[in-house]
């Protein structure tokens, strides 16, 4: 008690370092500005790092609330990128071929010691399909979709188009009875497309004298499947749509989104 | 024991289960000043919690649910029904401070505030959270795999992906071409229009629910009774031959389903007026031709004139519309479903010369 006299600053061994660390020419060179404790750099913070760039330096304080944004968003955009992590390292150990898919899924469970990437990769895509939904669901209860954000929305819907899509097309991979029976009863649908599948209302009528135009080998079916029936042509298709195609659309999507809300003047808020 | 089990399999029976979800969500809506409370926030979750909790003693139910594919589903229903009522409860409290001439909770929060550290500590937060719950998640539950793909040896039941289970649930009521291609797409198309068919300026921004009632009430009963309901009803009660089955009962292959349902046409030519049906499918069909053609044609413009003449005044024409076509066209399922479960109705019109039934 006594001791507390001892009150002029010392610096211990640890802020020694700190400074040193700080005053380094590679450390300034990484960041340009010091800790943000004062309100010129946390404006800083937030311009000169292109991460945080996706946000603007201010915003509204209902907008910062959970109870207002549920996070949903953020968690979606989070998942995904969980999503793409666990992905690129599923696809070191994955080939997309009739002989090894079922295989290398076995592999990655038997002999991959703790390996919870691939419980990772699907409870991580499950939970994404979920949490865009909320936000979606979100964005309509605080009517976020009125001017000027309709265009937002409407990347947004097409974003939830694509996650179902990647999802979709990721079932199909670990070539199971799961798998194969989940996407057959899925695509069968697209036979019924009217004009475009061969089964579909109208497709009967689109023929050259008798020959049919639309038939099992060429319709919206077969083009989805590269085949009649989910089989070589379906695992690759679905494998680049679902590694390369898709991912990158959504990421580009998400870039205009992210840039679109803050273009629209940030989380909506009451005028 | 058995006898609250039997109760349970009745409720969860198609029909019951469908009119059950709509009584309870025109109840929420409705009386939304009861819903919001606290106390029945709650206790729905705690219900739901207990009803899960106990039904996994029974063995069936640990089939259903514990497959590892469903997990997210009953996730699904708990954060669903707590978003439902969470977002209501703000829309109501809001409109209590509108009624009172108060500003809106968003308006009071409406200063700014640092992004750093602010929000990216609440990022942060959630992301810490969000990960520590997947690394559990996918610690304690396995992902599946089952056999290796035969195309020879059909399961029974073949379930599309879970998200899509609302969708081969509609198979039930119409053909593929409607339920898997033509619906989904209006789905997607609706969706999209909405910013552009609610002109509604009001409730931009913040939760309320009286200054957009009818956008709600169209929204949730969506997305919330069709959608996700139809999801869980094809997820849990949906067994072998896509026959229904209670979640505490067993899924027996072979059990039998009348299946007595009846065209229009038939109806019509052969129990009607006792004539025999035409021969050409033009005649056979015209009355279902008919009723489909005032469906959508006719109808919007009876809206126009008579219950919803405000809602053309407001929107103009092709506004009013197209939103009168979405909204058929969803309210399309719910009809149908009636239609089967009141006079057993097959299809409206059924001409499978071209493939084309409705
Ligand atoms: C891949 C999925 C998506 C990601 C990663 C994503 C991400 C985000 C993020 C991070 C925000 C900031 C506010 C918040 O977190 O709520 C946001 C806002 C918004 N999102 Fe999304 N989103 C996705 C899908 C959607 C969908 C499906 C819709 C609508 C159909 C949508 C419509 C909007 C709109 C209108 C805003 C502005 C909301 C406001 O200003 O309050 N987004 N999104």
């Amino acid at each position: 008690m006594a001791d507390t006299k001892t009150v002029a600053p010392k610096e211990g061994a640890l802020e020694r370092s700190w400074n040193w660390l700080t005053e380094t020419q590679i450390w300034k060179s990484v960041f340009r500005h010091n800790a943000p404790i004062t309100d010129r750099n946390r404006v800083l913070v937030v311009l000169s790092n292109v991460f945080l760039h996706l946000h603007p330096v201010r915003l509204r304080k209902s907008g910062v609330r959970l109870r207002y944004t549920w996070c949903m968003g953020g968690l979606s955009f989070f998942l995904f990128l969980t999503l793409t992590f666990t992905g690129v390292l599923l696809m070191f150990y994955y080939r997309p071929t009739l002989e090894y898919a079922y295989t290398d899924i076995v592999g990655l469970r038997e002999h991959v010691p703790l390996g919870i990437m691939r419980e990772m990769h699907r409870w991580g895509a499950h939970a994404m399909v979920i949490t865009v939904w909320l936000h979606m669901f979100r964005v309509f209860m605080t009517g976020s979709y009125k001017p000027p954000r309709e265009f937002n929305w409407n990347v947004g819907v097409i974003m939830l188009v694509l996650t179902l899509l990647l999802s979709f097309t990721g079932y199909l991979l670990p070539w199971d009875q799961l798998a194969i029976w989940a996407i057959t009863v899925g695509s069968n649908m697209a036979r019924a497309t009217p004009f475009l599948g061969y089964e579909g209302p109208g497709a009967s009528l689109l023929a050259l004298g008798d020959v049919q135009l639309i038939h099992a080998a060429d319709d919206a079916r077969f083009a989805l499947l590269g085949g009649t029936f989910v089989g070589e042509g379906a695992l690759l298709r679905f494998y680049v749509l679902h590694c390369v195609g898709l991912p990158l659309a959504i990421a580009v999507l998400m870039a205009v989104h992210f840039w679109r809300v803050r273009k629209d003047g940030g989380i909506s808020g009451p005028l | 024991m058995n006898a609250i089990k039997e109760f349970f399999n009745f409720f969860a029976d198609p029909r019951v289960f469908f009119l059950l979800t709509t009584g309870a969500f025109v109840f929420a809506v409705w009386r939304r000043d009861l819903f919001v409370k606290p106390s029945v926030g709650y206790g729905l979750q705690i219900f739901l919690a207990l009803f899960f909790g106990l039904g996994l003693l029974d063995e069936n139910f640990r089939l259903i649910i514990g497959k590892p594919d469903n997990v997210p589903i009953v996730g699904l229903i708990f954060l669903l029904l707590f978003f439902t009522w969470y977002s209501m409860r703000q829309a109501v409290l809001n409109d209590q401070r509108i009624a009172k001439g108060e500003p809106v909770e968003e308006k009071v929060e409406e200063d700014r505030v640092w992004v750093w550290p602010d929000l990216v500590y609440v990022e942060l937060i959630c992301l810490v959270l969000c990960s520590v719950a997947l690394i559990v998640w996918s610690i304690v539950l396995k992902a599946p795999l089952e056999q290796p793909a035969n195309a020879a040896a059909t399961p029974n039941p073949s379930k599309a992906p879970w998200y899509f289970l609302g969708l081969q649930e509609m198979l039930v009521y119409f053909d593929p071409w409607l339920a898997g291609v033509v619906l989904p797409s209006l789905i997607i198309v609706g969706l999209m229009a909405i910013p552009y068919i609610d002109t509604n300026p009001k409730g931009n921004g913040y939760y309320t629910f009286k200054e957009r009632k009818a956008e709600i009430t169209i929204f949730l009963f969506g997305f919330v009774v069709l959608w996700s309901s139809l999801i869980v009803l094809g997820t849990f009660l949906r067994g072998p031959n896509w026959n229904f089955f209670g979640p505490f009962e067993y899924w027996d292959i072979h059990k039998l389903e009348a299946l007595t349902n009846v065209n229009l046409s038939e109806y019509i030519w052969l129990r009607g007026l006792g004539v025999g049906m035409p021969s050409h499918w033009l005649i056979r069909e015209l009355p279902g031709i008919l009723i489909v053609l005032f469906y959508v044609f006719g109808l919007p413009v009876v809206f126009a004139r008579t219950v919803f003449k405000r809602y053309y005044e407001k929107l103009g024409p092709t506004r009013f519309y197209v939103t009168a076509f979405l909204f058929l066209s969803m309210l399309s399922l719910p009809v149908k479903m009636l239609a089967r479960w009141l006079f057993n109705l097959k299809y409206v019109v059924a001409i499978g010369e071209l493939f084309f039934n409705i």
